[in-house]
């Protein structure tokens, strides 16, 4: 039996990808185990493996943890990329907290019509560029160090990078206006356990796609109809 | 100058209240600065007071934080409300965080459209009854203990009497399948520091109202 983390989820990235990023970023292993029926999900509910009937679920260290923040604070805590004091770690929660509420408006981003698709694009960008954005250039102008907290790389890191790609990925050019993200997008994925992740064949997901949408309402039967922010 | 924590919100629940709780909870007295005008809240950005230009904003041992998770964890790992390793830890955020999902219904409720509310009401009320309570519930119930974790007081009983009692002023009788809840939320209310916080004259905050309503959209209106 492995003792590698495993995670339950779709095959896609939704609410996982940040949980792979970091165990990704701590050089950890883990298995994957892709909901692709209503039928292993209602396996999964009534086995009582999903305490709150959802996933994110991890099993590690004999846990079986749902709650994505929860899972994201013991993998930072467990590996060491949470700072070195509470001060740091409140100053890592908070910058987390942002990077987490932006993607949060690309969360949901392939479950719109395609009208609304283009006003959440629209907007995705102009959050990412006046209220995200500006507050890690600053941060990293001012102390001038390599990493956002501590001169240590950390969860907020990983988060901010993985952030950084995604919102690239609605706009190539978002990052023309911030010169210390676009030098800290090319440290942070230089990083060896990070270059690995970023190849082609690791266990990065793709773009949602239409089949992962699909594949989402089919098994929670939920879902169908999401408006945009 | 004082060295109490200071709280910069509406002068309302919101996202505040859990912090106000967890802060009574461990019995650390604050102070309170209400946004009446969208022009005071237009000054707090301006001057530079709001990371991501948002409220709530809490001003502690020299920091100014914001975002509400970050202020709990803070609070909850400074005043030893956090367990006692990485695993307690853990459960106390599994537990923290499927609460916070069930107050995040309670949050929007004010602001959902009048055809609405008869059908968010029911959704609250189905959470809290399929979902949420029967975890706790059982959890209680398995360990015999007084606390959720560790059989310790912890920021994860705070959340948990807080989402209770704001369950029950929408569903009065929603405890009514749940008898350890019902023994809980009783000693629960006799902790001193929650008994002093549930009276009156406490900084606890009433249900929202339309005043409350109108105030963050006036606040908040871009």
């Amino acid at each position: 039996m492995s003792t590698k983390p495993k995670l339950y989820y779709f095959d896609g990235r939704g609410k996982m990808e940040s949980i792979r990023w970091l165990l990704a970023a701590a050089g950890v292993e883990f298995e994957e185990e892709f909901l692709e029926t209503r039928d292993q999900y209602e396996k999964l509910l009534q086995g009582g493996s999903l305490l709150f009937q959802q996933v994110p679920m991890v099993e590690m260290d004999g846990m079986k943890m749902v709650q994505t923040r929860a899972i994201l604070s013991y993998i930072a805590a467990k590996y060491n990329l949470y700072g070195k004091d509470l001060k740091e770690r409140a100053l890592i929660d908070m910058y987390v907290g942002g990077t987490d509420d932006l993607m949060g408006f690309i969360l949901m981003f392939p479950f719109l019509s395609a009208e609304d698709k283009e006003k959440q694009r629209a907007l995705i960008v102009q959050k990412a560029t006046s209220r995200y954005f500006p507050v890690y250039e600053k941060v990293l102008k001012d102390h001038g160090q390599d990493f956002l907290v501590g001169n240590n790389f950390s969860w907020a890191d990983v988060h901010l990078l993985e952030a950084i790609l995604m919102v690239e990925e609605k706009k190539s050019d978002v990052l023309s206006g911030f010169p210390q993200l676009q030098a800290f997008k090319a440290r942070i994925s230089s990083i060896p356990a990070i270059k690995k992740f970023l190849e082609p064949g690791s266990q990065r997901k793709p773009v949602p796609d239409d089949k992962y949408v699909e594949t989402v309402r089919r098994v929670l039967r939920m879902y169908y109809d999401v408006k945009a922010n | 100058m004082s060295g109490k924590p200071r709280l910069t919100y509406l002068n309302g629940r919101g996202r505040m209240e859990p912090i106000r709780w967890l802060l009574a909870a461990a019995g650390v007295e604050f102070e309170e600065v209400y946004l009446e005008t969208k022009e005071q809240y237009e000054k707090l950005i301006k001057d530079g007071f709001l990371l991501f230009q948002q409220v709530p904003l809490v001003e502690i041992d020299g920091m100014k934080m914001v975002q509400t998770r970050a202020i709990m964890s803070y609070i909850a790992g400074k005043y030893n409300l956090y367990g006692k390793d990485l695993k307690e830890r853990a459960l106390i955020d599994m537990y923290v965080e499927g609460i916070s999902d069930l107050m995040q219904m309670i949050l929007m409720f004010p602001f959902s459209p009048p055809d609405a509310k008869e059908k968010n009401l029911e959704s609250i009320k189905e959470r809290a009854t399929n979902r949420y309570f029967p975890v706790f519930e059982k959890v209680l119930k398995q360990h015999g203990q007084d606390f959720l974790v560790g059989n310790k007081f912890s920021w994860a009983d705070v959340q948990l009497m807080e989402a209770i009692l704001a369950v029950e002023e929408k569903v009065p009788d929603v405890l009514s399948g749940f008898p350890q809840l019902q023994v809980f939320k009783t000693k629960m209310s006799n902790m001193p520091t929650i008994k002093k916080f549930l009276q009156p004259g406490s900084p606890r905050k009433p249900p929202p109202d339309a005043h409350y309503v109108e105030t963050v959209l006036k606040v908040f209106k871009k």
